[in-house]
């Protein structure tokens, strides 16, 4: 672990560069949230309260954009070398990120709105595990990007393959509901996008694991990474049963 | 407007000849020791500094990098009560052991101070006052000299009218490019620029940044900076010392985005000074 660095002469540019981390934690905190609260009003088909999740969306935007225009003074007072300049580029980059799961969650609450429209189908139980292993692993990714801890960071990048298998048992569930029955046919496939925005919320996840790697130490993580999201791969043959 | 590049992924970026090309040594130092009376300033320094490329030296006050940079052409003779020993060989001769005349040694490898130095003579004379010392030119080879030299130096279309006016009636940073000009005049293979831009303007600055580009086409550049970005910006290899010692020597990019050594990364994020 590489965290403990010297600080700098110029005082103000250490609170700078705190200040940047802070509010990338911060708006990692909101998107955390927001996914609970989408999972929330999934489960209670409150439409009302998803409204309010997707209007909360608006707090993350205004950090990212907070995020941005400290980046630019940043660079433009401090021109900063080295460390810092990895870590003011890795600040940008996943607050990018986050601000992509920030919208991931406000689609999962929009969509749960169509959902309410039409009785609930079993797969929409499976969303909350799915939903609770994407938070973990943002959970532990702004633990780790707090504490500049790049080995941590990797192992998060490894978890995504979970959820990846959780995606596809889902996707697959979801297709023998169809077959079983063509209205399921509508709230199935919401419910297969909302899945597929919580694996796409992993795969954010794995680019800040790859950017805490980065800004540690220099060098990105160019391992090929385990995969385990087969849908693409997956069709139904007409008379047969879906394996 | 412009068109956009077929395609963003895999494109194999080109490495241009400078870096792929295996490089001479132009200067090569050899565990070079140097005392000013008892103090020890450079302590057993080995460089190798490769033709044809901007090496930049970069540490704070009193590590030694104009020290070493003075060495390179005995400019530390000036000075009393000094010593080095090591080696300094340019084109397999050893500079500090050399019988040659130290004027043909600063011929060969010229410097560049870092407050502008002309002649109180004119602009015109302080380029071709060199090379009278060397050749023997007629007016018309000694005039295409002289704009060529100045050319170089970006500084011909700012004087170009006014040859005849005294070179200190230049600002300082025409003045300092005006000795850079003076400095390339006579051909040498080696120069040696000692904070050049440290009492210029920022736009003075881009300039002879500009025109140290275009310096390593003809000649090795080495120069000693203060100014990180600008060590950054204009050289292929940098090297970092402290107290004497060379910490770190290294591709500019390496030394600026990833260096290895943790006092080379104190220093370029200002963390210590």
């Amino acid at each position: 672990m590489n965290g403990t660095h010297n600080e700098h002469i110029l005082r103000s540019y250490d609170e700078e560069l705190a200040r940047l981390k802070g509010e990338i934690v911060r708006m990692g905190e909101i998107a955390v949230a927001q996914i609970a609260a989408a999972m929330d009003v999934i489960e209670r088909r409150d439409s009302r309260a998803a409204e309010r999740v997707i209007a909360n969306d608006d707090a993350i935007d205004q950090l990212e954009a907070s995020v941005s225009s400290d980046v630019l003074m940043l660079l433009a007072k401090r021109q900063p070398m080295a460390r810092d300049l990895r870590e003011v580029m890795a600040a940008l980059r996943i607050a990018s990120n986050i601000e992509r799961i920030g919208d991931y969650a406000a689609n999962l609450a929009k969509r749960s709105i169509a959902l309410n429209l039409t009785a609930a189908i079993p797969p929409v139980h499976n969303l909350p595990t799915l939903a609770e292993t994407a938070s973990d692993m943002l959970t532990d990714v702004l633990q780790a990007y707090r504490e500049s801890d790049e080995k941590n960071a990797r192992t998060i990048w490894d978890r995504d393959v979970v959820l990846d298998g959780l995606y596809t048992s889902l996707f697959r569930e979801s297709l023998t509901y169809m077959m079983e029955d063509a209205r399921n046919i509508t709230p199935a496939t919401h419910v297969l996008f909302m899945a597929k925005n919580i694996e796409r919320i992993g795969d954010h996840v794995t680019n800040i694991a790859e950017n805490i790697w980065f800004l540690v130490t220099g060098q990105s993580l160019d391992t090929p990474r385990r995969k385990a999201d087969l849908t693409s791969r997956m069709g139904v043959r007409p008379g047969a049963t879906q394996k | 407007m412009t068109a956009l590049p077929q395609s963003q992924h895999n494109t194999h970026v080109p490495v241009p000849d400078a870096i792929t090309k295996p490089l001479n040594i132009k200067v090569d130092v050899q565990a070079l020791n140097f005392f000013y009376g008892q103090f020890h300033a450079i302590k057993n320094v080995s460089i190798q500094i490769p033709e044809h490329q901007v090496t930049a030296f970069i540490g704070p006050s009193g590590c030694g990098k104009s020290t070493l940079l003075r060495t390179f052409n005995r400019m530390f003779e000036i000075y009393p009560d000094q010593r080095a020993n090591g080696k300094i060989i340019v084109d397999g001769e050893d500079i500090l052991s050399s019988r040659k005349d130290v004027a043909l040694i600063r011929a060969k490898i010229g410097m560049v101070f870092q407050k502008p130095t002309p002649f109180p003579m004119s602009i015109y004379n302080n380029i071709a006052f060199g090379i009278r010392l060397y050749n023997k030119l007629s007016k018309a080879e000694m005039d295409s000299r002289v704009e060529a030299c100045l050319r170089s130096a970006v500084l011909w279309n700012e004087v170009k009218d006014k040859l005849h006016q005294t070179g200190t009636s230049l600002s300082g940073g025409q003045q300092q490019r005006l000795c850079i000009a003076r400095a390339v005049a006579i051909k040498p293979e080696v120069v040696l620029l000692d904070e050049p831009c440290s009492a210029l303007d920022p736009i003075s600055t881009a300039k002879i940044e500009e025109m140290i580009e275009e310096l390593k086409t003809d000649y090795t550049v080495v120069i000693v900076t203060h100014n990180m970005q600008q060590a950054a910006r204009v050289s292929d290899r940098t090297a970092f010392m402290y107290l004497g010692e060379l910490i770190e020597f290294g591709d500019t990019e390496t030394i600026f985005t990833k260096p290895t050594k943790t006092q080379t990364e104190d220093y370029i994020t200002g963390r210590f000074g």
